[in-house]
């Protein structure tokens, strides 16, 4: 295993000096995301494998290219998971994948993002250098945290090899309660719950039915249930399904908008069908709709949106970012890519 | 280590100005920034600006300056900038690494006349604060509605929020509710450009890069917070707390992987060695069995089912795990009583020995009890006294060295002592800091923890923020000269400042 990332310094190092651009790839499950790019496919998905485990520790160590569901199997058999509850996207789909591309699933605001569980990460640079950041410990502030930034850096600052998680123990207890009920009054509502010691761990409206996913000790999302009231529903598919995208909502032939605003901020006016996840910070939109209006109403919230997928791309897939913060970007990405040869233009162009 | 500052830094001096004429001209550039603000320039009002809570360490700035709003910290910048003056940014000066000391040459900038709350949103869970705003003064703000502002540093009735964005500061409840970063939606930082890096207004992520994880924990080399969004949370309807003692070290290390290996996160696990114990029975006499060797102190909070239903777990748990006794508090009063024993054993050791000196290193939680022995053998080989005080449930360790600093030489022992053993945890595959940040303290340490490709990323790094190198240079990181050249230079003692802030 020494020698892939040897051979791979070598080959970086290699397309470094010709300037010739890597595409960096698991399983290709999130290839729908970002722009395109073009260049050489870097395929990770022969990195594969778990390098350290001590459920005790909370800790897990594994190569980016080891398969989401080994991982999530692997930390199950320990009755343990990966908190942000990532999106797959696809049955191959691959841990270094979900870290890059930086998406959390339902349990995101009750639990934190994937950034929030990285605790290292080792990469190669676009210099061919093989660095590690960060550390395998849960308490880490020694140096600028690089291994954080690379959750959600789509590839463009370096390959990712190696990560490590902060792991949880799985909740022994599952429930789902539904709600009839208007946006409005399903935003305000969740916003009330977190607000109170009650073991939330997903939120999700549409079409007047907001549905809350419970998780903890069997104690506690009893008295929850009792204390919130609704409708106690069979769900067991119906979160993985979202997480999925494979409910009906997601599955129609149009654009799809990822819009991320502040959690307790009014419904947004927008002329297409909304899927309202995260109690309320994370807005869905299908439909064809003007990018400039979908972002401008983002903004006016305090918060962005991304072109998630299908659409027309013209207009960029993510949210145009101020020139301050694209300055940083340029510098950054100079930094640690000098020959800009990773997934080039995936994010923006730089 | 004063003489590793400014290595990258070219100051004004370098292009020809004289010391005094920098001083004079950086004096007129702040003095012109209107609306007004408070410059310090007079070597009496300098003064108590010329440490931070860092133990070993002086240094008067050339000048201070107290902005109170984010128009003039982007001035002060601007300025600072054009005539090639370090800025050193401070908060409440309760870091103990020293990564507020001044800079001689340069401009400290003093955050605490920043200390609005600028807005609450008590549905959204949030606060939007200026840096000077008290750590504890954002739960005071928000404890009436049932929310609370999680980290909790030791030091939270006096630390600054702009300080634990710097610092990515920890605390006795990380385990449960995360770091400084956990809880964070968005901060403001003004770059060694002037410009404002807004990382947000509070959704739950922002485009492109994630700035606002890379910002926190940057210790002002980076940016000045001049503003942070933080997550509140659901105050726990009830908390319980234990305490149980171990006659070993390693009977408390596995009660801690038995708990949560058995699924229950806690919101604290503190455990204490002999030391402390000997002088908890010396100072409180709490009556704790004469072989114990380890205290844990356990809490768990949440709603009052789950509260209980952990509680009962962690005492069955404790027990299996050999604990020789076990105490759960009834009340407030007695959970106060328990916490005594955490809180205060250093306070009457501290009156024994008045200087002490606290590492932070993190290691994996399985090596603790071989840690602790290497600490009580180096204790031993050097003739000094260390306590040691654990954030058990995250392998986060603080052993206190205690030494008179009126004895030539012994804060030199104490310092090698500490950092030998932040290279062992380096060893451990564990890091030199787990929340009081680098500094110029741990400096040395990070050249074992990082290769050179490595320090030359976060170089790298910092000058995609700072140009120039002019934003609290010498801190944080080590420059690659330093690491390879690294000999001779020590700092010299003193008591240690501000002996009210709480180092653990």
């Amino acid at each position: 295993m020494t020698d892939f990332i040897d051979d791979l310094c070598e080959r970086v190092r290699d397309h470094s000096a010709r300037k010739a651009a890597l595409r960096i790839r698991g399983s290709g499950s999130k290839d729908f995301y970002g722009e395109a790019s073009e260049g050489e496919t870097l395929d990770m998905s022969a990195y594969a494998g778990i390098v350290a485990y001590e459920p005790k520790e909370l800790v897990l160590t594994v190569r980016a290219g080891t398969r989401l569901a080994e991982v999530e199997s692997e930390l199950a058999s320990q009755r343990q998971m990966l908190p942000f509850e990532p999106p797959h996207f696809g049955e191959d789909a691959t841990i270094g994948g979900a870290v890059a591309a930086g998406l959390s699933g339902p349990r995101r605001p009750y639990a934190g993002a994937v950034r929030d569980f990285v605790l290292g990460t080792r990469i190669v640079n676009g210099k061919g250098e093989d660095l590690s950041f960060g550390g395998r410990v849960i308490k880490n502030v020694a140096g600028y945290d690089i291994s954080r930034l690379m959750a959600g850096s789509l590839g463009t600052l370096g390959v990712i090899t190696e990560i490590s998680f902060k792991v949880l123990p799985r909740p022994s207890a599952e429930a789902t309660l539904a709600f009839e009920m208007d946006e409005q009054n399903a935003t305000l509502q969740a916003n009330r719950w977190a607000g109170l010691p009650l073991p939330l761990s997903a939120t999700a409206w549409e079409s007047g039915r907001l549905r809350v996913r419970l998780s903890g000790a069997e104690s506690a999302v009893a008295a929850a249930k009792s204390k919130m009231g609704g409708e106690a529903v069979d769900a067991s598919d119906y979160w993985e399904s979202l997480r999925e995208q494979r409910t009906p909502f997601f599955t129609r032939e149009r654009a799809l908008w990822r819009i991320s605003v502040p959690q307790s901020f009014e419904p947004l006016t927008l002329a297409f069908p909304q899927l309202v996840e995260w109690g309320g910070g994370l807005r869905w939109m299908s439909g064809d709709a003007d990018p400039l209006s979908v972002r401008s109403a983002a903004e006016r919230a305090g918060g962005h949106a991304t072109l998630f997928r299908g659409g027309d791309r013209s207009a960029g897939v993510f949210h145009p970012l101020k020139a301050p913060i694209m300055k940083i970007h340029k510098r950054l990405k100079d930094a640690f890519d000098p020959a800009g040869i990773f997934n080039p233009d995936r994010m923006y162009t730089f | 280590m004063a003489a590793s500052m400014g290595d990258r830094l070219h100051p004004a001096s370098s292009i020809g100005l004289s010391a005094a004429n920098v001083r004079s001209r950086a004096l007129e550039s702040l003095r012109a920034i209107r609306p007004r603000m408070t410059v310090i320039a007079d070597e009496e009002g300098l003064k108590p600006f010329e440490t931070d809570a860092f133990i070993a360490h002086r240094e008067t700035p050339m000048l201070a300056v107290l902005p109170e709003s984010e128009d003039q910290v982007r001035a002060i910048v601007k300025a600072c900038r054009r005539l090639g003056i370090p800025v050193v940014t401070r908060g409440a000066g309760t870091g103990i690494s020293g990564g507020a000391i001044p800079h001689r040459d340069g401009v400290l900038l003093v955050l605490s006349k920043m200390n609005r709350i600028l807005d609450v949103d008590l549905p959204g869970r949030r606060a939007t604060v200026e840096p000077g705003v008290r750590n504890l003064q954002v739960t005071e703000a928000v404890a009436a509605d049932g929310l609370f502002y999680a980290p909790d540093p030791s030091s939270q009735s006096i630390c600054s929020i702009g300080g634990n964005v710097a610092e990515n500061a920890g605390g006795v409840h990380c385990l449960k509710y995360g770091l400084t970063i956990h809880n964070l939606l968005a901060v403001r930082a003004i770059d060694a450009d002037g410009d404002a890096i807004a990382t947000g207004e509070g959704a739950l992520d922002a485009p492109g890069y994630d700035l606002l994880a890379l910002l926190t924990g940057s210790e002002g080399n980076l940016g000045v917070i001049t503003q942070a969004t933080v997550r509140l949370v659901a105050t726990p309807e009830r908390t319980e707390t234990l305490l149980a003692a171990f006659s070993s070290v390693r009977e408390a290390a596995e009660a801690v992987g038995e708990t949560i290996g058995a699924g229950i996160v806690p919101a604290a696990m503190e455990m204490m060695d002999r030391v402390v114990i000997e002088a908890c029975e010396r100072c409180m006499g709490l009556g704790f069995p004469r072989d114990a060797e380890a205290l844990l102190l356990v809490e768990v909070d949440g709603g009052a089912e789950e509260a209980h239903e952990a509680l009962v777990k962690v005492s069955g748990i404790l027990e299996r795990s050999g604990a020789t006794e076990v105490r759960v508090a009834a009340d407030e009063a007695e959970r106060a009583r328990l916490w005594k024993s955490r809180k205060g054993a250093f306070t009457a050791l501290a009156s024994i020995l008045p200087d002490y000196y606290t590492i932070d290193g993190t290691i994996p939680r399985r090596c603790l009890p071989q840690v602790l022995e290497y600490v009580y053998e180096l204790a031993a080989q050097y003739g000094l006294v260390v306590g040691n005080v654990f954030h058990a449930g995250d392998g986060n360790i603080h052993p206190c060295i205690f030494y008179d600093a009126n004895k030539p030489g012994e804060l030199e022992r104490g310092e090698e002592l500490g950092g030998r053993i932040l290279e062992r945890c380096v060893e451990l595959g564990g890091t030199i800091t787990g929340e009081h940040g680098v500094g110029i303290e741990k400096l040395r340490q990070m050249c074992v923890q990082f290769r050179a490709p490595e320090i030359a990323a976060f170089h790298d790094v910092k000058r995609a923020f700072d140009p120039d190198g002019i934003l609290n240079p010498g801190k944080a990181v080590p420059s690659l000269k330093r690491c390879a050249e690294w000999g001779g230079t020590h700092v010299h003692g003193g008591h240690v400042p501000r002996p009210e802030i709480p180092r653990f």
